[in-house]
C-alpha cells in the first residue's frame, strides 16, 4: 500500500517513517513538509493509497488540503488536537485520526482500519502479529526498514523480549524487530527452540553450559525460570 | 517543575539506541527554531502565529515526557485563540527547561547511552 506523509514538523515525520517501516505492507513514496507540494505530487502521480496528513500547517492547512481533493486517497489525520475529530469524519476519505505523539500500536490499528474498510483486496491483510510461517521452514523473514531480511532459523541462538520489540541474536548479526516473543515463538520449530524465561527463547543446540538457574549461550547468560526448568532438563541429553 | 525524560522515546524505539539518538538530534535542531518562531510571534503580538507555535512545541513537550506541561500548553493554546496570554510565563519556563536539557544533552545524557550500549 503506497503512502505519503504531509507534515511540516520533521520530528513528526521521523516518528511516522519509523512506524511505516515496521509494517511491511506499507510503502512510503514521499514525504512533504507542506500541503501544496502534496497536491502537486498527487496531480502528477496516481499511485497513492493512503496519506498521513497533519492538520496544523501554516497557510494551506490539512483541512484545506482535504477539501481541495476531488478523488482523494484514504487519509489518516495526525494532530495534536482532538477538537478536529468531529469535523474530520465529515469527509469520506478520512478513515481515522491519530493524536500526536503517535504510538505504534495506535498507528497500526489506524492502518488496519484503512485496509479493511476501504480496499477489498486488503480485506484479508494480515496484522503484523498474525503472519504465520509459510511452507519454507528453514528461514524466517523479518521486516527492517522496509526490507524483508532472511534469517536462517538455525543461526538464531537467542531471542529476547524488549518492550514492544524483540531482539533476535544470530551467529552473524543481531536484529531489533517490532514483534512479541509469543509471535516469534509460534514461528520457531519446537524441536530446536525453547522458551526458558518469560523474556527469552533459546536455541537448545547452542547451549554451552547450564549453571544453577542460568544458561550460557554464546556470550549471553540467560536466566531460567522455575516453571521452564523442567522442560529444559527433559530436552537435554543428560548422561 | 517537571523534568524531561526519555520514557516515550525509549518506548517508541524499542531500545533501538540509534533511532533514539536520531530522534533526539532532530528535536535538538527543530526545537530551538520553533522556540525562536514562538518568541517572534509574541513580540509581534500575533496570537494566531503564537498559537500555531505553541501547538508545534506541545508535541515536543509531550515526546520529552512532560505530562503536566503538556496540559499547560493545551490550555495556553486554547487561551491564545481567545487572545489571552496569561499562561505565557509558565509556558516560557517549560521552554527554558527543555532548552537547558537539550543544550546539556551531550554531558548529561550521552553517558546514559554509553552505559546502555555497553550493557
Amino acid at each position: 500500500m503506497n503512502c505519503l506523509i504531509i507534515d511540516d514538523e520533521l520530528t513528526a515525520r521521523v516518528i511516522l517513517k519509523r512506524h511505516i517501516s515496521n509494517l511491511d505492507y506499507l510503502n512510503l513514496l514521499e514525504e512533504f513538509d507542506n500541503a501544496i507540494q502534496g497536491i502537486k505530487y498527487l496531480n502528477e502521480k496516481n499511485e497513492v493509497d493512503l496519506i498521513f496528513l497533519d492538520i496544523h500547517m501554516p497557510g494551506f492547512n490539512g483541512m484545506d488540503f482535504v477539501k481541495s481533493l476531488k478523488n482523494s486517497p484514504k487519509i489518516i489525520l495526525t494532530t495534536g488536537d482532538s477538537k478536529f475529530a468531529i469535523e474530520a469524519f465529515e469527509y469520506q476519505s478520512i478513515v481515522d485520526f491519530l493524536l500526536k505523539p503517535i504510538e505504534f500500536s495506535r498507528f497500526e490499528k489506524a492502518v488496519q482500519k484503512t485496509l479493511k474498510s476501504t480496499i477489498p483486496q486488503w480485506q484479508d491483510a494480515p496484522k503484523a502479529e498474525d503472519i504465520k510461517p509459510q511452507s519454507i521452514q528453514e528461514n524466517l523473514y523479518i521486516n527492517i526498514d522496509r526490507r524483508l531480511i532472511k534469517i536462517k532459523l538455525d543461526s538464531i541462538y537467542l531471542v529476547e523480549a524488549k518492550g514492544d520489540y524483540i531482539h533476535i541474536k544470530t551467529e552473524e548479526k543481531n536484529y531489533m524487530v517490532h514483534s512479541t516473543l509469543k509471535k516469534i515463538e509460534d514461528k520457531l520449530p519446537d524441536s530446536i527452540f525453547l522458551k526458558i524465561h518469560r523474556s527469552f527463547v533459546i536455541n537448545v543446540n547452542k547451549i554451552i553450559d547450564i549453571e544453577d538457574n542460568s544458561v550460557l549461550i554464546k556470550k549471553d547468560v540467560v536466566p531460567i525460570s522455575r516453571s521452564n526448568r523442567t522442560e529444559l532438563m527433559r530436552r537435554l541429553n543428560l548422561l | 517543575m517537571e523534568k524531561p525524560n526519555l520514557t516515550f522515546i525509549q518506548k517508541l524505539s524499542g531500545n533501538d539506541i540509534e533511532f533514539e539518538k536520531e530522534l533526539l538530534e532532530v528535536i535538538k535542531i527543530e526545537f530551538p527554531k520553533e522556540k525562536i518562531e514562538y518568541l517572534d510571534a509574541i513580540k509581534e503580538k500575533d496570537f494566531k502565529k503564537t498559537e500555531y507555535s505553541v501547538h508545534k512545541l506541545k508535541h515536543k513537550i509531550s515526546i520529552l515526557g512532560f505530562e503536566n506541561s503538556y496540559k499547560l500548553a493545551d490550555e495556553y493554546e486554547i487561551a491564545l485563540r481567545e487572545k489571552k496570554n496569561t499562561l505565557q510565563p509558565q509556558f516560557d519556563a517549560v521552554l527554558e527547561i527543555i532548552t537547558q536539557y537539550l543544550e546539556n544533552f551531550e554531558k548529561d545524557e550521552l553517558p546514559h547511552y554509553r552505559r546502555r550500549v555497553n550493557r
